[in-house]
């Protein structure tokens, strides 16, 4: 019998994705496990394990499409021999068990902490957009999503109105953006569409400095205790194979800022209207830079984790997130964050917090340089660091308690392996 | 003790009254249903379809005169006119009694009376008084009350009907006979359909518009065509014309009627005066309560809500356009908001209107001035009957059928329909404006071949690639 393949949430909030890239042909047989396609959502890109066999009978959403709704049927897999539907009836898509046990969004890594995210609610099939033709007319000239509008007509049809109040809603929240995006060249210019992650990187980062009173303190910390004692674990490692680690500054510098959590736990908070949400786990998302963007994967409850296990961690986060792969729970939520842009010598910066964080690290470069302690002047290595704080959740004199804190740690590392 | 609480009562029984009623009840509202004279309102009785069993028995009379035209001799061709006017009250009687039916089947008790909003009840659910000659009114209660107590003739100072010279429609409908010269004031829906009846009976007919044309509400086109084929028919139409103070003499009416700067006086048998309507808003309990009057019509919201909450008004009463069908649509809207029900307000540029006059006449959305002074790029389409074979084969080669499309998206804005049985052709623009096909659709859309219908087609791509058969 003909089995469809719906879009899978793959985690409790997805409501759409992008079929990114198609892995199977029509005609392709299909083994339990193949990896169908690849969907991108907000920040990830995920594979669809096809679960049953047989032969990849139709693609139904093709490769590219954006805005497919959770539970639409994507592709039909059929048994060899048996003829391919022409398209889902909304009888058999109903009929369709859940797609969790037809298709599967797998991820090479650990298993998530959190419930499974590839049960989403049986839905009302939505294979197709029904709208009217003037509403399509109007909505591909205006460049409205019709994927993005609900429709008031009869059964959910979108219609002129729909269309109209959903462009003008639009166009009033976007003309100065559009203006100010369109600068004139005398060298000419070209348009390149956005990726689904700098639309929200966008989005986001806009919504934060617009809506969160940012100030920023910064300290000058001294790292040579601490990568000598960095000399020094890693000397334990072995040379090969699952216990080896090479712990780096970042991983010390996670653990360092989780202890500091620990100590300062209101720096470990979220703002809200109506309350303070203070955070038991320091959960560090660390900025990680892609090619089209960035991404903050989540060491959870670093403050419990070994630098071993941190270094690990982190480790397998970054390469996965270069290569598009980690899973919605893996960088949304996170408690406090970091960014390291030491590597490229920069010598201080400030960054954007990262809502609903209260705060973001930002870490420069170590430099050799000289320093007065008492009437002497020694050689160290110093780091500035910039805290970025929301005012709503966070004080100066807290968030300059909280960067001693950091300082005392980084500074008298052992706490880091105790 | 019958039931005398509900959750819905209806003032009024004409088209939006007992479709109101009926709507209810399938939707297991309890209702009820004051009416003081007929079930199915000025519509059924004294309107739309006593005037269509008239205009019927007038196209037969014109067919008769015109037999030889195809073919046919006939000699002594005469008509009764009492059992004309006669099969037009028993068609009015058989619907009246057929809404009576439908009432009754859906189990919906009618109250004969006047009803009357009183106030409310310490519970806060209205009170409606039902009273009818003079005797104790009864008191019905419910959580709703939908008034739908329609509109009646305006009446002009000077044209006050007086049972004999001056008519309003509803004396047109039942003259005692023929009048062998007739004058009607107000060339709307109402005039001309019965200048179009008592011409084609034989009468003289005069056709006096204050307007510049006649038909104004229709596209300026069609009414120009109207007037020729009136004219051709021997009306004659006066427009732009003012009729001064009317002398009576004992057997017939002068009317001083003057055009810019001449005055001529119209000598007539009778006067129909066919000015416009106004709403029943007197006696029905609106003093001292937050509905708002506008003029003669109840001010409402797009959902037909007035200022009390749980009073609504429809149809007639709640203002233009007065047409049967829209106060049908009001009823079934008004209705399944209170069931709770998602609802839409009704788009004016949707509703439908039709003259039975010969020929006929039907229109929907905007004109083609309308849409030009609303800001859209048109693109106009035309198909005249002429070159439409069904037209011909019929002898009905009068008429012209109109489109007008927003250039931007390809909507169809309006159609404007002249000539045969295009009363019966406008539902197919009012599905394509109400399901919002463009032209598009429309042209990939197979007519059926002979149709007048296939005009309709030929209008739309004249619009656009150009029409094939003109």
């Amino acid at each position: 019998m003909a089995i469809e393949i719906l879009m899978p949430a793959l985690s409790p909030t997805m409501t759409e994705g992008k079929i990114a890239r198609w892995l199977k042909k029509e005609g392709d047989t299909v083994n339990s496990g193949d990896v169908l396609a690849e969907i991108e959502t907000d920040k990830a890109t995920m594979e669809v394990e096809a679960i049953e066999e047989g032969i990849f009978g139709r693609i139904l959403v093709p490769e590219g499409t954006e805005g497919v709704a959770v539970n639409t049927p994507i592709a039909i897999v059929v048994e060899e021999g048996e003829a391919v539907p022409a398209a889902p009836t909304p009888a058999t898509a109903a009929a369709t068990v859940a797609p969790a046990a037809v298709a599967n969004a797998a991820v090479t890594a650990s298993a998530p902490a959190s419930a499974p995210a590839t049960t989403p609610q049986v839905a009302r099939p939505t294979n197709r957009i029904v709208a009217s033709p003037l509403a399509r007319r109007i909505a591909a000239s205006k460049g409205v999503d019709l994927a993005s509008i609900k429709g008031t007509g009869p059964h959910g049809r979108i219609v002129k109105r729909d269309v109209e109040a959903a462009e003008s809603k639009a166009s009033a929240s976007l003309p100065s953006r559009a203006q100010a995006a369109a600068p004139v060249s005398g060298g000419g210019s070209r348009s390149v569409p956005h990726t689904t992650m700098r639309k929200v990187i966008a989005r986001r980062l806009s919504e934060s400095k617009a809506t969160i009173p940012h100030f920023y303190v910064s300290m000058d910390v001294e790292l040579d205790a601490l990568m000598a004692l960095r000399a020094q674990l890693n000397a334990l490692s072995s040379d090969e194979g699952q216990d080896s680690f090479k712990l780096s500054v970042n991983d010390m510098l996670i653990k360092a800022a989780a202890l500091a959590l620990k100590q300062v736990p209101e720096v470990n908070a979220s703002f809200t209207e109506d309350a303070m949400i203070l955070h038991d786990d320091a959960d560090i998302s660390v900025a990680v830079s892609l090619n089209d963007g960035l991404i903050t994967p989540i060491v959870r409850a670093a403050e419990r984790k070994s630098l071993k296990q941190i270094s690990q961690e982190a480790k397998s986060l970054v390469s996965r997130a270069r290569a598009g792969k980690l899973k919605p729970e893996e960088f949304q939520g996170g408690t406090f964050s970091i960014s390291n842009m030491g590597m490229f010598g920069v010598k201080e910066f400030a960054a954007i917090v990262n809502p609903p964080q209260a705060a973001i690290l930002a870490i420069a470069a170590g430099k050799r340089q000289p320093v007065v302690s008492g009437d002497e002047i020694r050689i160290a290595t110093v780091m500035t660091v910039t805290l970025s704080v929301d005012h709503r959740a966070v004080d100066g004199a807290t968030a300059a308690k909280w960067l001693s804190a950091f300082r005392s740690i980084v500074q008298s590392p052992l706490a880091l392996v105790l | 003790m019958s039931q005398t609480d509900f959750d819905v009562i209806v003032i009024g029984g004409g088209p939006g009254g007992y479709v109101a009623a009926l709507r209810a009840a399938q939707l297991k509202l309890s209702v009820a249903v004051v009416e003081a004279q007929h079930l199915g309102g000025i519509c059924l009785n004294w309107g739309c379809i006593p005037t269509k069993a008239l205009l019927r028995a007038s196209e037969i009379n014109h067919l008769l005169h015109d037999l030889p035209a195809y073919g046919f001799k006939a000699e002594g061709v005469s008509f009764d006119f009492k059992k004309i006017i006669a099969r037009s009250r028993a068609v009015s009687k058989q619907l009246s009694a057929g809404v009576a039916h439908l009432l009754k089947k859906a189990k919906v008790p009618v109250f004969n009376g006047y009803g009357k909003l009183d106030g409310t009840q310490a519970n806060g659910r209205r009170k409606v008084l039902v009273s009818q000659d003079g005797a104790a009114p009864t008191t019905l209660t419910a959580q709703h009350v939908i008034l739908a107590t329609g509109a009646r003739a305006r009446v002009l100072p000077g044209l006050e009907p007086d049972g004999k010279f001056i008519w309003s429609y509803k004396e047109a409908l039942v003259p005692e006979e023929m009048p062998k010269r007739l004058v009607v004031i107000g060339s709307g829906a109402i005039g001309t359909e019965f200048a179009s009846f008592y011409r084609n009976m034989g009468a003289d007919v005069t056709l006096v518009e204050v307007a510049q044309r006649i038909l104004p509400v229709e596209d300026e086109e069609i009414s120009q065509l109207a007037r020729k084929a009136f004219e051709k028919q021997g009306i004659r139409v006066l427009t732009g014309a003012q009729v001064g103070t009317l002398q009576k003499t004992a057997t017939e009416v002068h009317i001083p009627v003057t055009l810019g700067d001449k005055t001529e006086t119209l000598v007539a048998d009778r006067v129909i005066s066919a000015v416009g309507i106004v709403g029943n808003v007197e006696n029905i309990g609106l003093e001292g309560t937050k509905i708002q009057v506008d003029r003669t019509h109840v001010v409402t919201d797009a959902l037909c809500r007035t200022g009390e909450p749980g009073v609504y008004a429809i149809g007639d009463l709640a203002g233009a356009p007065w047409l049967a069908h829209k106060a049908s649509h009001e009823a079934v809207m008004c209705v399944e908001a209170i069931a709770g029900k998602t609802v839409h307000p009704i788009d004016p540029t949707k509703v439908p209107g039709c003259t039975y006059c010969r020929p006929q006449i039907a229109s929907v959305g905007y004109t083609e001035a309308k849409a030009k002074e609303a800001g859209y790029k048109v693109r106009v389409g035309r198909f005249p009957l002429l070159a439409n074979g069904k037209a011909l084969a019929m002898g009905e080669p009068d008429g012209l059928i109109k489109t007008v499309f927003d250039a931007q998206t390809g909507e169809l804005l309006g159609a404007h329909m002249i000539g045969a049985e295009v009363t019966e052709m406008i539902q197919g623009y009012v599905i394509a404006r109400t399901g919002e096909l463009t032209e598009a659709e429309l042209a990939e859309t197979i007519f059926p071949h002979p149709t007048i219908s296939e005009s309709m087609h030929e209008a739309v791509l004249a619009a656009y690639d150009g029409a094939l058969h003109f």
